[in-house]
């Protein structure tokens, strides 16, 4: 909750690093860095659970999920339509309504009981989309032959299938994100949603419906999460149930934590530090799966307060000295 | 109708050794929460861990009764390792922490497993002295050695009924259960406590790994699907009460097994449905004290 300038000048330093990313010319790795910007947007959904209402779900990936597969269902499986008015409206509604409903229910435990809930839940969707023909269930999931067309009439607006113009369109989909709940943030309710983290019991005093503030918070988290969905599968062509496994939520979880929560840099640092950090880990070791464990579990023990926290604490050694 | 009846038994049987399996796994879960406050999304690791101990120590000592000893006293030796190294600094810290950390180690135990054992799928001779077949009715049989298993769970629940409820360190451990701050304030060595119950559960999680062997399959992939189902008993039974942890597996596993013969459809589904009745009904689980 700390406010300092030099977070929003990262903010706009990394920003502007990811528009002029593509004039330097490592074209094979656009695609990369535009698939972390998504999984940055789904972090930085997860922080406004995690970070400020003090929510831990580790289930979020269900509604990453929610998106992925209502695009890939209208588009490619029923071939409904694959015009992003209609595609990407239908995919946050289904994600609102279906928070809702889950909310109603996960919102009424708290702690311990609340982390295990929202992963059993979580898994549901995942038996769902894995098992159910209907909503197009199967191991390998579906593929997708186009991405959202974003015409007005017969106007071409944009052409995502242009790989840049998607580049560009997905980090504009994440500033915009993070402007909106930036202003989300500093309303009354969002006000009142980060009193909640601190202490439940006095806001529920004080007479807050903290309940309702809860499952609002949830849905709006839930929404930008099957946003980001929605745009990964229109980026990577295709679906799978893996989307939506609890590996996913843990990684999100970690982006997080790698980052630091309650400052969206620190999803958006966490995002590309995760991604990199596998990444090196399977290209140059036998077993990235060990490394990776190894480095969260010295993580988690050294540094709880995420690599945002860095700065602070190399000023709070140099003021000791 | 014979058949109908007898086909009901062995559904039932079935349905009880799998509720008795998922106890021992779910206790040591929920006791770990209830003593420590700690999630531990690692436990499902040490399932797996006991079942990938008893293939390789019955390979190597060609006993498996042997290898489920020496399983046992290593689980509970690794359980003590990690609560020193690991676990006991995490007592105090947010959940979120202890959740990651857990997953850390649910990395490092699959790969471990992977490079050590592989990744094939293994099975487990019954031992010949337990591997035959009870005869119901003239036509069906039901076999001996899941008998065997319900019975070795009916006896480790004893064991721990007696631990808990007969026993000076069990009153350390229903204190450190119901308020460790007070319980330290009057001279119980909680840590010690900590420990110990930290590292029973691990024994009994590897322990329902190593029984339950001979009877499915070792499989990488195996210790998540328990955890999430012991995950929903633990939610439905109340954190910290081992009983409510014995009620809720009964309920998941009868439903489970019956549920997939009569409505094999939405068998998976029924699991999470009671979850979420229970949720509405009694948010803190139906035991919590």
């Amino acid at each position: 909750m700390v406010e300092s300038k030099n977070k929003y000048v990262l903010l706009a330093v990394m920003f502007i690093a990811l528009l002029l990313f593509p004039t330097l010319g490592f074209d094979f790795y656009n695609d990369m860095v535009s698939r972390i910007v998504i999984l940055a947007l789904f972090a930085v959904s997860l922080d406004l659970l995690v970070g400020y209402t003090g929510l831990i779900s580790f289930g979020h990936a269900a509604w990453f999920g929610v998106g992925a597969y209502a695009f890939a269902l209208l588009s490619s499986h029923y071939q409904v339509t694959d015009s992003f008015w209609i595609t990407l409206p239908v995919a946050l509604i289904a994600a609102a309504v279906l928070s809702f409903i889950v909310g109603l229910f996960v919102l009424r435990t708290k702690g311990i009981y609340f982390i295990m809930v929202t992963l059993a839940f979580a898994q549901v969707f995942y038996f769902l989309v894995h098992d159910v023909p209907a909503i197009g269930g199967s191991t390998d999931g579906l593929n997708l032959y186009a991405r959202p067309t974003l015409e007005i009439g017969n106007w071409v607006l944009l052409d995502l299938e242009n790989p840049l113009t998607m580049y560009y369109f997905i980090m504009a989909t994440l500033f915009f994100s993070v402007v909106l709940l930036w202003f989300f943030l500093r309303s009354p309710l969002g006000r009142a949603v980060q009193g909640i983290k601190i202490n439940e019991h006095r806001m529920l005093s004080i007479g807050f419906p903290v309940f309702r503030y809860k499952l609002i918070v949830f849905v709006i988290a839930s929404v930008f999460a099957s946003l980001s969905g929605y745009l990964f599968a229109a980026q990577s062509y295709g679906v799978n149930p893996e989307l939506l496994s609890w590996h996913k939520s843990a990684d999100v979880l970690l982006m997080l934590i790698f980052g630091g929560m309650g400052q969206f840099v620190g999803g958006i640092v966490g995002a590309f530090a995760f991604i990199l950090l596998k990444e090196v880990f399977m290209t140059y070791t036998d077993w990235w799966q060990l490394w990776l464990g190894i480095t969260i579990v010295l993580f988690v023990l050294f540094l709880p307060g995420g690599l945002a926290s860095l700065p602070n604490r190399f000023k709070a050694l140099v003021g000791k000295a | 109708m014979d058949i109908l009846l007898g086909s009901l038994l062995i559904q039932a049987l079935n349905a009880i050794q799998y509720g008795l399996l998922l106890f021992l796994i779910a206790s040591g879960l929920t006791l770990i929460f209830g003593v420590m406050g700690v999630i531990n999304i690692a436990h499902g690791s040490f399932y797996m861990m006991g079942a990938y101990f008893a293939f390789t120590l019955t390979g190597l000592t060609g006993n498996f009764f042997v290898a489920v000893i020496l399983g046992a006293i290593l689980s509970v030796f690794i359980g003590a390792l990690l609560e020193w190294a690991l676990f006991k600094h995490l007592y105090k810290r947010d959940h979120l922490e202890q959740v990651l950390l857990s997953y850390g180690l649910i990395l490092i135990f699959e790969e471990l497993r992977s490079i050590f054992v592989g990744d094939e799928v293994h099975s487990i001779d019954v031992p010949a002295w337990l591997n035959f077949s009870i005869p119901l009715g003239d036509i069906m049989s039901y076999p001996f050695y899941r008998l065997f298993m319900s019975g070795v769970c009916i006896l480790v629940a004893i064991g721990m009924y007696i631990l808990i409820n007969r026993t000076r360190i069990g009153s350390m451990i229903r204190a450190g259960a119901t308020n460790s701050g007070m319980a330290e304030v009057l001279g119980v060595n909680i840590s010690m406590v900590n420990r110990l119950v930290f590292s029973l559960g691990v024994g009994l999680a590897a322990f329902a790994g190593m029984i339950n062997a001979p009877a499915s399959a070792v499989a990488p992939g195996m210790g998540m699907e328990v955890l999430i189902v012991s995950f929903v008993v633990v939610v439905i039974g109340g954190i910290g009460s081992v009983w409510g942890a014995l009620f809720a597996a009964m309920v998941i596993a009868f439903a489970d097994t019956f549920g997939s013969v009569f409505f094999p459809s939405v068998a998976g589904m029924l699991t999470y449905v009671i979850m979420a009745m229970v949720l509405l009904w009694r948010p803190e689980g139906l035991f919590k004290r």
